[in-house]
């Protein structure tokens, strides 16, 4: 792995499962990387629910922890 | 005596709806015509479950909170479905097993915009689902403070619904039996002793099975139902959804009319005399 790559991505834990994904992009910028409709979902890093204006500012960092979900079926 | 006591007064029984216009419920603080309440889960199809929903009745349909699957390129989300109009969700807390978790899934289904309600359930066995009373009552307590309205999923136990009634929760939801079990109304008795006892909207949540148990249920003067694998599981869910329909309001209506005594001895429907020698 060279050094640009390893700058360029960090790891984090992505709905349970650890994953690689591009240094330096806000919560939005990561729901767009994931092909997420911002609107359909709700976003949890490190437990605290990031409401919809607060995602362009939040940064993922290296080892956050998130949660992004949505309504399913269910009784 | 008691049954009579907390009867709702109507007079708009006209033979042709449960109560007139008049029987209504009443929840937190909106006001549903249909007692019947639909979850949304294990339909064979999206449209499946939307005809079954339909032919329901229902305004009130439950949702629950999961993870979005990342590597899924179509979208498993409910909303765009069930998200307009049409329905009044409520996001559940299926799954959870504390109250921490419960008040987590609660404050995610509030973020995803349809409002502060709750069906709380928090379930203390994997193998009968039943709820976890002391985690319930902590959740139903958190959640109370924050300014949710929670429909408590619970047993049939007076002393735990009561204890959720002082706490702050909009209804009490017991069980008529085992979450997806279909075994029915398995204690009529203590379904009603709850009745009698609440002054808050009690809602008998999961165990029915099919149209009888649905009629059985509301003939013992709760304020609704909440059903889910009775109508996804059916052969034909939407002509369930029918049938379901028209018993929760057959056995409203039931319970209006207030029926006659039992008796073990027969009376005669015809009279006695003028029967020929």
């Amino acid at each position: 792995m060279s050094e640009a790559t390893a700058s360029d991505e960090i790891e984090v834990t992505l709905n349970g499962e650890a994953r690689g994904v591009p240094a330096g992009l806000s919560l939005t910028g990561l729901l767009e990387h994931l092909d997420q409709d911002p609107a359909a979902v709700v976003v949890e890093r490190n437990r605290e629910i990031v409401r919809g204006d607060d995602r362009d500012e939040t940064e993922v960092r290296a080892g956050d922890e998130i949660e992004i979900v949505h309504f399913v079926g269910g009784g | 005596m008691s049954t009579q006591r907390t009867k709702t007064k109507t007079d708009g029984g006209d033979g042709e709806r449960p109560a007139g216009d008049e029987d209504v419920l009443e929840l937190g603080g909106r006001t549903f015509r249909s007692r019947l309440i639909a979850g949304t889960g294990k339909y064979p199809d999206p449209e499946t479950r939307l005809a079954a929903l339909r032919a329901s009745g229902a305004e009130m349909v439950t949702v629950a909170v999961r993870r979005v699957d990342l590597d899924a390129s179509d979208d498993a989300s409910i909303l765009g479905q069930l998200g307009g109009d049409e329905f009044f969700l409520l996001p559940n807390t299926a799954g959870c097993t504390t109250a921490e978790e419960a008040v987590r899934y609660a404050r995610l289904g509030r973020e995803a915009g349809v409002g502060d309600w709750v069906k709380l359930e928090v379930v203390g066995d994997d193998e009968t689902l039943l709820p976890d009373v002391s985690e319930t009552l902590e959740a139903a307590e958190r959640l109370v403070d924050e300014g949710f309205e929670v429909l408590a999923y619970t047993n049939d136990d007076l002393v735990t619904a009561l204890r959720l009634q002082e706490i702050g929760v909009t209804a009490v939801m017991p069980l008529a039996s085992p979450i997806g079990s279909g075994l029915g109304l398995l204690n009529p008795v203590n379904v009603r002793i709850l009745k009698r006892r609440l002054d808050v909207p009690v809602i008998v949540d999961a165990g029915v099975g099919t149209a009888s148990d649905a009629c059985e249920t509301m003939e013992q003067g709760v304020d609704g139902i909440l059903m889910n694998t009775a109508l996804a599981e059916a052969d034909d869910p939407v002509r369930m959804a029918g049938a379901m329909r028209r018993a929760v309001e057959a056995g409203r209506m039931a319970y209006l009319a207030g029926r006659m005594p039992s008796r073990e001895y027969a009376v005669p429907s015809s009279p006695r005399e003028g029967t020929l020698d």
